[in-house]
């Protein structure tokens, strides 16, 4: 009795299924025409890289210098230091004694780290 | 209720209507275009004022602009085309999704307007084929949009076989287009 009750609610949901089905299909198939019947034209200028219609200089494979990747790592590093440092000003009075504590302790290997770069010569860009 | 669109001439029966796949293509390319604005001066303004919600080109499917030419099919030009920017806007034209049309807003793209100078292209069909030209100095708005259903007419009427004809093919090649 109960597995023939089970059953009529699966087969109620076979509809959302053909539903999925058809979406799915109709959006394949589409796309799929589109592409085999849609019309084309192949030329060398046509696949040329867009370069808001201009000649594209060189090639876009350029090693670049460390330093731009360097400052702009260190940057987002030290930006989300101070991004956590908002909420613990706003509840500066709240936190009291153990939060300047943990807070301590959440900057001083950062701050570690700060002098190693310092050291290390990372920001110097000349 | 909104009028979407009206439907192609057909045989209609009891539940079905039977019409040529040409036309429905039309009426679907027709109402689906994405425009690149190629906008270099102050028909470049009107047609901001013709994006914007008083006149709204999004009302004729055109909502949608692309400034890659590789996803768009019309090429608007509006703005005087110096002779240094005619390969530049060729480059664009010929980079972009087939098929493709273009419509030349204003006196300058149409004819080099007040520029008759040897700086200046006297008209963009000196490079690429132009479908519908707008007068004007500038246009206002509504002319803009009287230009783009001049180009709906265009593509709802479009053959299939426009593109693979003998004179088409000559015409690009009058243009330097393969």
């Amino acid at each position: 009795m109960e597995t023939e009750v089970v059953n009529s609610q699966l087969i109620d949901y076979a509809a959302i299924f053909v539903q999925f089905v058809v979406a799915a299909g109709f959006v394949l198939t589409t796309i799929y025409f589109a592409q085999k019947i849609g019309p084309k034209h192949k030329s060398v200028k046509k696949f040329e890289s867009f370069e808001c219609g201009l000649d594209s200089i060189g090639n876009a494979r350029l090693p670049f210098s460390v330093k731009y990747f360097l400052v702009a790592i260190l940057f987002v590093l030290f930006d989300v230091e101070v991004i956590f440092f908002y909420p613990w000003a706003v509840n500066f009075r709240e936190l009291g004694e153990s939060g300047f504590v943990k807070m301590l302790a959440f900057i001083a290997p950062l701050l570690l780290g700060y002098f190693y770069i310092i050291k290390k010569g990372a920001l110097k860009w000349e | 209720m909104v009028k979407v669109t009206e439907a192609p001439e057909m045989y209609t029966g009891e539940g079905y209507g039977l019409t040529r796949l040409e036309k429905i293509v039309g009426l679907a390319r027709a109402n689906s275009i994405w425009p690149l604005p190629f906008a270099t001066s102050c028909c470049g303004i009107e047609f901001m004022a013709t994006m914007g919600a008083t006149y709204d080109l999004g009302r004729f499917g055109a909502e949608r602009l692309s400034f890659s030419p590789r996803q768009a099919d019309l090429l608007m030009v509006m703005g005087t085309i110096s002779k240094k920017m005619g390969p530049v806007l060729k480059q664009v034209y010929i980079q972009m999704a087939e098929p493709k049309w273009v419509i030349a807003v204003g006196a300058c793209a149409s004819s080099g307007g007040i520029f008759d100078t040897y700086s200046v292209l006297q008209g963009i069909d000196k490079v690429i084929p132009v479908d519908v030209y707008v007068p004007g100095c500038p246009p206002p708005p509504e002319a803009i949009l009287d230009g783009i259903i001049k180009i709906q007419e265009l593509i709802k009427t479009e053959s299939f076989r426009r593109r693979e004809s003998d004179e088409y093919q000559k015409l690009l090649t009058s243009y330097g287009i393969e």
